[in-house]
């Protein structure tokens, strides 16, 4: 049994201060949903909402039809893994996860089955009888996955699981959180600050900001259509380029913009859309590269190198001033100082105006 | 020349290497200076602590009173002290004292904690509330409670009179006086215990609350299987300090009881006390000091031991 959790128009307060502002949202079942948000926006507030560690001030929430926003939190059949893990410290590992099971009143045989089964799946079998304390911070958050586990829940809840952990365990606990979904039929959902992780593990994305939904859609969706700029500077590594233009309008087909610089790109971005007028041009570094001599839509001094092995991010200065990171190969023969040779390719840009409306490139129009 | 320039600059920094070779102070290592550290206290330990211990021992040994130590006598003041009858009733009263007192100074603790572990303005007042016993001198605490419970024009005896009933005689009662002493000294301690389990159970993360919440635990599953072993080594320290703290019971019972009636609520240091300060038998009362000493630290001690068994286990 798998849940199709509908949020709708919710608000929570705390005191004068709205953290969450008629907020509404449907998870399909066996979705894994991942909200993504700077601290503060409100992510885990609503995640605890759907827990029901939080009460809700307006709106409902439902899991497959029925109610839930009044029923305690043990009674959702949903179960949680928190950031800190919150093992029990006194009880065994075995104990831990049989705990919720045991107060529900399941057979001890069916309990010791279900423990066993999570033990061997998550490799802590060999645990079982040790307390949280004799563990790694690996071993506890295997723990934490196991105890919502057992639980068979129609939903599981992770709220910032991976925080806690070393940067490659976090990688390796990442993939094994891939692979246990699909291991799991159940819909999660899944809280981070981390953009990663959002992208690797989400059928669908939630971008939070302010209190509110930015966007929701597929990590591609999100990455290659940002709803608005907060998501377009969000996602990504590194952060989308953005430099001030004009369009000057009266064209057919994609739209020409020019930079501060004065050089002209053409757009896949149809013209008919756009007023004429001063917009912001968004665009990922892997769209800008460093190209030979004379190749190029414009030139730049080079300011900064950042060389990741696979490919080379160079930092270069404008004539306008405005800085732009561009892509080059891992051996790029590029030198700080180095004046060079930059293309835009037309078809992979965006357009924010100042109301923080986007647009973007269509197919069939020449960018 | 030029070679000249480079041996000196050679030698220059071979002596910065030399110099740089020197062994480093390791702080760690073991040296009698850094005792002086610990000099102070040990100092106060010794002339507080350990001396008087063994002076004690050696004088329970000893004839003595306020003109000196007289002659090495042996286990006669032991042998004295275990056939004095009055001696073994004040055992049993403080022992009886220590079962009356501790067992309600730690459960009743704990149980006002539990109330009180919250974040209102009437929890606040409360905690502080119970508290204030704490600061009061004995000699205030034992006036209070003689006013409550004294014949005829007590507290006690007037709300009894209410109901037309006699008040019961708490003070001059021979199966009354140590409960009434007890009484007063929960009242009196009730505070150090309820700190101790407040500071406990804000300890308790509330991460952990919530995922029983979410585990399906009601509360006395939660009180039973979260709060109570997070705060077992909170319960255990209370329990000693406690037992430690009664097994010492003076001030009370001399000046509410005076020990009486008929010695029935005389404890072991109002005894050491009168055998020592008004009958001047400072052997005898060193004597008994020492039994004291041991009976406290075998029920420390066996408290301690036990609960840590059962911990482990």
């Amino acid at each position: 049994m798998t849940a199709h959790i509908e949020i709708k128009d919710v608000v929570k307060r705390f005191g004068a201060a709205t953290v969450i502002d008629h907020l509404s949202l449907s998870i399909d079942p066996n979705e894994f949903m991942v909200f993504l948000g700077p601290s503060g926006c409100g992510k885990s507030t609503l995640l605890r909402m759907i827990a029901g560690l939080e009460s809700v001030d307006e709106g409902t929430i439902s899991i497959n039809g029925q109610r839930i926003d009044n029923l305690p939190p043990g009674q959702r059949d949903i179960a949680m893994v928190f950031q800190s893990y919150a093992l029990y410290p006194h009880m065994t590992v075995a104990d831990n996860m049989a705990f919720g099971l045991r107060n529900i009143g399941v057979a001890a045989d069916v309990i010791s089955a279900r423990v066993a089964e999570a033990g061997r799946m998550l490799e802590i079998g060999h645990l079982l009888e040790r307390k949280p304390g004799q563990l790694s911070g690996g071993q506890r958050q295997r723990v934490a996955i196991g105890r919502a586990i057992v639980k068979e829940p129609k939903a599981f809840l992770f709220d910032e699981p991976l925080s806690n952990l070393d940067a490659a365990l976090r990688v390796r606990t990442r993939v094994e959180l891939a692979q246990l979904r699909h291991r799991v039929k159940s819909t999660m959902i899944f809280v981070t600050h981390d953009q990663i992780e959002a992208m690797t593990l989400a059928d669908r994305i939630v971008v939070m900001n302010n209190r509110k939904i930015e966007q929701i859609g597929t990590p591609m969706e999100i990455y290659s259509r940002p709803a608005t700029r907060f998501v377009a500077t969000f996602v990504g590594s590194p952060t989308m380029n953005f430099v001030p233009v004009r369009v000057a309008g009266g064209e057919t087909g994609g739209a020409t913009v020019t930079l501060g610089d004065g050089t002209q790109v053409k757009t896949a971005i149809p013209a008919m859309k756009l007023d004429p007028g001063n917009f912001t041009l968004g665009i990922r570094a892997e769209a800008v590269r460093v190209v030979a001599d004379g190749q190029g839509v414009t030139t730049g001094t080079v300011d900064v190198l950042e060389r990741l092995g696979e490919r080379t991010l160079v930092y270069t200065k404008l004539k306008d001033g405005s800085v732009i990171v561009a892509e080059d190969i891992g051996y790029s023969r590029v030198a700080v100082n180095d004046t060079v040779s930059l293309s835009i390719d037309g078809s992979r840009v965006h357009l924010f105006d100042t109301s923080d409306r986007a647009w973007h490139c269509e197919e069939g129009i020449n960018g | 020349m030029a070679e000249a320039v480079v041996s000196s600059q050679v030698g220059r920094s071979s002596r910065a290497l030399t110099a740089q070779k020197a062994p480093p102070a390791n702080i760690n290592a073991s040296q009698w200076r850094n005792a002086l550290f610990i000099a102070p206290y040990l100092f106060f330990f010794a002339t507080m602590l350990v001396f008087p211990l063994i002076w004690g021992i050696w004088l329970s040994f000893h004839k003595a009173d306020t003109f000196g130590v007289g002659k090495f006598v042996g286990i006669a003041n032991y042998v004295r002290l275990f056939s004095d009858k009055i001696f073994l009733q004040s055992v049993g009263n403080t022992f009886y004292f220590v079962l009356l007192t501790v067992p309600v100074l730690a459960l009743l603790g704990l149980f006002l904690a539990l109330a009180l572990n919250r974040q209102t303005r009437s929890a606040a007042f409360l905690r502080a509330a119970f508290f204030s016993s704490s600061v009061l001198s004995v000699t205030i605490v034992t006036l209070i409670w003689r006013i409550v419970f004294i014949p005829d024009f007590g507290l006690l005896a007037t709300i009894y009179g209410w109901f037309g009933l006699p008040g019961p005689a708490f003070l001059s009662s021979p199966d009354l006086s140590m409960i009434a002493i007890a009484i007063a000294t929960i009242w009196w301690c009730i505070g150090l215990p309820m700190m101790l389990y407040l500071s406990a159970l804000q300890q308790i993360p509330g991460e952990i609350y919530e995922a029983a919440a979410l585990d399906n635990a009601n509360r006395w599953q939660t009180f039973r299987s979260i709060t109570l072993p997070s705060i077992k080594r909170t319960f255990i320290l209370v329990v000693l300090i406690q037992v430690v703290m009664q097994f010492q019971l003076f001030g009370q019972a001399r000046l509410m009881t005076q020990g009486g009636p008929n010695n029935t609520s005389k404890p072991i240091v109002m005894y050491i006390y009168d055998v020592a300060f008004k009958r001047w038998d400072l052997g005898m009362g060193a004597a008994a000091s020492e039994v004291l000493f041991v009976l406290i630290l075998i029920a420390a001690m066996a408290q301690f031991l036990l609960t840590r068994k059962r911990g482990e286990n």
